[in-house]
């Protein structure tokens, strides 16, 4: 580390979210928004070169492709991944996916459809998507940008789009062993559900966020992990990768105020 | 056999009350030509059955929709589909059917199959089927005993598509990169209306040309020639989404009286105005494919 402040928090949280799909081997890496996407990208360039991507649209690209208008570059295909087979894919359970949900409860349970009453919400959403398929099917990793008791409630999430691991969900003869959640990378802190009874804990923590802090801003109590540490900070050959992979910068924009990676302790 | 036909007359054969299944996804290549004349009708009532974009915010903001039959309704580069979000929070949705994004494609699959159901895991353990208590689910009659859902088909009255090229006997091309599953809608329908780009007297392909066909003519009801008949959505590989009008369409659901607004402006004068408002032909053509 030569300056402590050269890395914003956005570029500390795309090294962390590529840790999601270490050791995955041969599956599709779906990063879906801005910071997911450079990580799954990095993931793929670094540690975990048997990654499958797609160019966003409909072709498997074995260059990730970098985000933003692209100029003079031209993806180069190396095969064909539309909708259709995604489904393939997912009911395959070939797949790690990184969401940003909106809502996330202690059980690793998610919603996207809407907030409030089902009948007349406060606010609706996109709808469920594909979180029921992919969540029972394959690995998931979630994306929370900002940490909050908003995203992280008390309660059980207002419409369950995806499945978790409370066992009044599941009946008798229903599988729940393809399913899977890795880690969720926050704008504080990295947690995952593999405590006691998949309990949630935090397994590092950003620079300059307290254990505290987060406890605080979540809605469930949460466990720290026997090795929890400070998030790592991005290298230079990782910097240099992110931004290759953002000529355009797009990952400024992904957290409120870009703020630097270290922060001063609260 | 001569199939070609006008939206006037596609929209003459829906009744109130029917179940129509719109094609595309999100904002990509929505029958939105064919939509404006539904606008422009007094049909009513419809279950509407969509990869939602435009077209589902549209026909509730018309009050249109009894029932809507959905995975979502996003213009994704505006994530919340204004209309769609404006019905859903005043309560005036009373009948729906959220569904995971694949259960839906079972589900056309089962009814183009002409089968009851297909069994899924997807919707299990989730607020799908509590919300939805005509979900059923199935125990395997095989030693693994596993119970899933039985996804019931999602049979159609209608199937609403818009492609880039069809011809007179009611051929198809889908020259983009994703066909979506506008295959699996047609199948699903009892009768299946396609408007395209451009509608030629007969299609004389290559072989790789030919393979941007996705679904077979005698699933074809009727085709209109629509020139940017999915505009605002996008129509690869002719043109992209129109990002000024989504914007437009967005902040007309914030002002008061602002639907009647847009469809005095945009649906009242018909296609031909329609290009017009939206800078002409030469303008539309050239609305660049969006990248991702």
């Amino acid at each position: 580390m030569t300056d402590k402040t050269d890395f914003t928090l956005a570029e500390l949280m795309i090294v962390a979210a590529s840790e999601a799909w270490r050791g995955d081997g041969e599956v599709l890496a779906s990063g879906l928004g801005v910071i997911p996407r450079l990580g799954a990208s990095l993931a793929k360039l670094t540690h975990s070169e048997g990654l499958l991507m797609t160019d966003s649209e409909a072709f498997l690209v074995e260059e990730p492709i970098p985000l933003g208008p692209r100029g003079d570059y031209q993806p180069k295909y190396a095969g064909y991944m539309p909708f259709e087979r995604v489904f393939e894919c997912v009911w395959g359970g070939r797949r790690h996916a990184m969401v940003g949900p909106t809502q996330v409860d202690r059980w690793g349970q998610t919603n996207l459809s809407c907030v409030g009453d089902y009948a007349k919400p406060k606010s609706a959403m996109l709808g469920v998507r594909g979180l029921p398929g992919n969540s029972i099917n394959h690995i998931n990793s979630f994306f929370v940008p900002a940490h909050s008791k908003r995203v992280f409630v008390e309660g059980e999430v207002d419409m369950v789009s995806g499945v978790g691991f409370k066992p009044e969900r599941w009946n008798e003869g229903e599988r729940n062993d393809l399913m899977e959640i890795r880690i969720v990378v926050t704008d504080l802190c990295v947690m995952d559900f593999d405590g006691p009874s998949r309990a949630a804990r935090v397994r590092s923590l950003h620079p300059g966020v307290s254990f505290g802090e987060v406890q605080e801003k979540t809605g469930f109590p949460l466990i720290a992990a026997p090795d929890m540490c400070e998030t790592p900070h991005p290298t230079a050959a990782q910097l240099a990768l992110i931004r290759r992979l953002d000529p355009h910068e797009l990952r400024a924009t992904a957290i409120k105020g870009n703020p630097p990676g270290i922060r001063p302790a609260a | 056999m001569d199939k070609r036909m006008t939206t006037a007359d596609v929209v003459g054969a829906l009744r109130d009350g029917m179940t129509i299944g719109f094609g595309g996804w999100g904002p990509r290549r929505k029958p939105m030509a064919i939509v404006r004349e539904i606008l422009r009708s007094p049909v009513k009532d419809l279950t509407v059955v969509a990869y939602g974009g435009p077209e589902v915010g549209m026909l509730c903001a018309a009050g249109k929709v009894r029932k809507l039959v959905f995975g979502f309704a996003t213009l994704d580069a505006i994530p919340l589909e204004p209309y769609y979000r404006k019905a859903r929070e005043a309560g005036e949705l009373k009948e729906l059917m959220e569904l995971d994004e694949g259960m839906f494609q079972w589900g056309l699959r089962a009814a183009g199959m002409r089968l009851p159901f297909l069994p899924t895991r997807c919707g299990l353990a989730t607020d799908v089927v509590k919300l939805n208590p005509e979900l059923r689910t199935i125990r395997s009659p095989y030693e693994d005993g596993e119970v899933l859902i039985a996804m019931p088909a999602l049979k159609l009255d209608v199937a609403l598509l818009h492609v880039n090229v069809a011809d007179r006997l009611g051929n198809t091309l889908v020259t983009g990169p994703d066909p979506y599953f506008d295959h699996l809608f047609a199948r699903a329908a009892d009768k299946c209306y396609v408007s395209a780009e451009r509608v030629e007297e007969r299609l004389l392909l290559d072989a790789a040309t030919a393979r941007s066909n996705t679904f077979e003519r005698y699933l074809v009801t009727g085709v209109v020639e629509a020139p940017f008949g999915a505009h605002p959505t996008s129509c690869p590989s002719d043109y992209g989404w129109d990002m000024s009008h989504f914007k437009r369409y967005a902040a007309s659901a914030g002002e008061e009286g602002g639907w009647q607004a847009y469809v005095d402006e945009f649906v009242a004068g018909g296609e031909a105005a329609y290009q017009e408002k939206n800078g002409g032909a030469e303008r539309l053509a050239k609305l660049p494919l969006p990248v991702f």
